[in-house]
């Protein structure tokens, strides 16, 4: 039986990581090297990184930092951010990761996910996707561009289409819960996770252990990701990990 | 030295950091003159069987890898690469193996015996068994290690899994027979297990360079 996966989550801007939009403005929240480190040794079971750079030297600047945290880690490293084509693949993948997330790029052209799969295989393609509640649907929509742009995609029939294109797994943020600290959006986890046959990782809303036990066991989820909780120490991955033994999920 | 087998295929970054950290000399080559040297050496492998094995045919690599186990010196397979290792695989209609290893790989069923789906690939961290004394697995507990795969080996010879890990069937995760060693997961991403596993691969190397 697989474990469920508890993930950190960095944000990176030009090769550092930054804190999260809910603290004070894209402060420096220390050397991604070290955290990775960091979170390796307190049984991380997956780093993900999302590169936030702006400009062409801070993209340049983020193929160093994969190198450079790739040698750090003994365990899977997916890496996402303005990976547009089939060569930013490659050259994020040569770097060291193992998968690359792939968002708005994939929306705007979804033949990039059958390529990027066709040519490394399913299990290094994640397909990125941010929901948000729609109440005239009754269903979640997708957006894009960092959750600026509605879509007219729903988020179901997206995730369905995604993974017969070739995703290997889902990284489902709900931009509703984001940033809230109230939870995971566990019903739209648990329509994703039922919809598709392939893993899906609940992000955000993160603020407590209990929170991903919910995720896990009412949202059906695989993974659960979060940043800022285990950035600023409020909780720690083998704190979640011992909280929700206790609830009877499987943990490394 | 360990030598690393470049044919196109796979990870080559994560194992030879892997190795790295680890402190062990290797290279990475395609070169079959070259490889025959290596105190041991790694086939690593990702995506599908078909393509793996033909560029190994048309590199002149797979009579290397043959040529290589029939010296005694150590071969780890990893994950596609281990596949490899066996006779045939039923991926893309049907593909034949380097057949150092008795047995044949299949594609997970995806349904219980009781009917319900569960996801293929076998992706994630799944616990490690032990099924018999081997050198590969010293000082290693069964602990947790990284698996990404849809298709599994199925060997008649008992002998040669060394370890396994359940995913509604059995699936086997270590497996060897004499010098020639595979392992399903990615030893390079799954933690202090993994790493423990390639330190005793290099270990076996290094001990049989002193033997001969």
């Amino acid at each position: 039986m697989l474990t469920k996966r508890i993930i950190p989550c960095l944000d990176v801007k030009d090769g550092r990581v930054v804190k999260g939009i809910q603290f004070v403005q894209l402060r420096d929240a220390g050397d991604p090297v070290e955290l990775a480190r960091f979170y390796d040794q307190q049984g991380a079971d997956e780093l993900v990184f999302l590169d936030i750079s702006a400009s062409h030297e801070g993209r340049k600047t983020m193929v160093e930092v994969v190198k450079a945290v790739a040698s750090e880690l003994a365990i899977p490293f997916t890496v996402g951010g303005g990976i547009n084509t089939l060569e930013d693949m490659k050259r994020i993948l040569r770097a060291g990761a193992d998968k690359v997330s792939l968002n708005t790029a994939a929306v705007n052209r979804p033949e990039l996910i059958t390529e990027g799969s066709n040519f490394f295989g399913a299990q290094c393609i994640v397909v990125a996707v941010d929901a948000k509640f729609d109440s005239s649907s009754g269903s979640w929509v997708v957006f894009t561009h960092g959750g600026r742009i509605r879509t007219e995609r729903d988020v179901i029939d997206w995730v369905k289409e995604a993974v017969e294109r070739g995703a290997g797994e889902i990284l489902l943020t709900s931009m509703d819960s984001d940033g809230e600290k109230k939870g995971f959006d566990v019903a739209l986890t648990r329509a994703v996770s039922e919809a598709v046959s392939v893993p899906v990782i609940a992000s955000g809303g993160a603020g407590n252990a209990d929170h991903f036990a919910e995720a896990f066991i009412e949202g059906k989820a695989d993974a659960a990701l979060a940043a800022s909780i285990f950035h600023y120490k409020e909780t720690s991955v083998a704190e979640v990990k011992a909280f929700i033994k206790e609830k009877g999920v499987y943990v490394r | 030295m360990i030598g690393i087998i470049d044919y196109g295929m796979g990870n080559l970054f994560s194992v030879s950091k892997a190795l790295e950290r680890l402190e062990v000399a290797y290279f990475i080559s395609d070169d079959p003159e070259q490889l025959m040297k290596a105190d041991g050496l790694i086939l690593p492998g990702v995506g599908a069987i078909k393509d793996a094995m033909e560029l190994l045919d048309r590199t002149g690599l797979s009579t290397t890898l043959k040529k290589y186990a029939d010296t005694g010196k150590p071969l780890l397979g990893i994950c596609l690469g281990m596949q490899l290792l066996f006779e045939e695989s039923e991926e893309g209609g049907g593909t034949n193996g380097l057949g150092l290893l008795p047995g044949c790989v299949k594609r997970f069923p995806g349904v219980t015996k009781e009917g319900e789906i569960y996801k293929v690939p076998h992706m994630g961290w799944n616990k490690l068994l032990f099924k018999k004394e081997s050198a590969i697995l010293e000082e290693v507990e069964e602990d947790f290690v990284y698996f990404v795969h849809s298709y599994y080996a199925v060997t008649n010879a008992e002998e040669v899994v060394h370890a396994y890990s359940r995913y509604e069937v059995e699936v086997p995760a270590v497996v060897g027979h004499n010098n020639v060693y595979g392992t399903q997961f990615h030893p390079e991403k799954s933690s202090n297990a993994g790493m423990g596993i390639l330190q005793n691969f290099t270990k076996i190397a290094a001990e049989r360079v002193g033997v001969s």
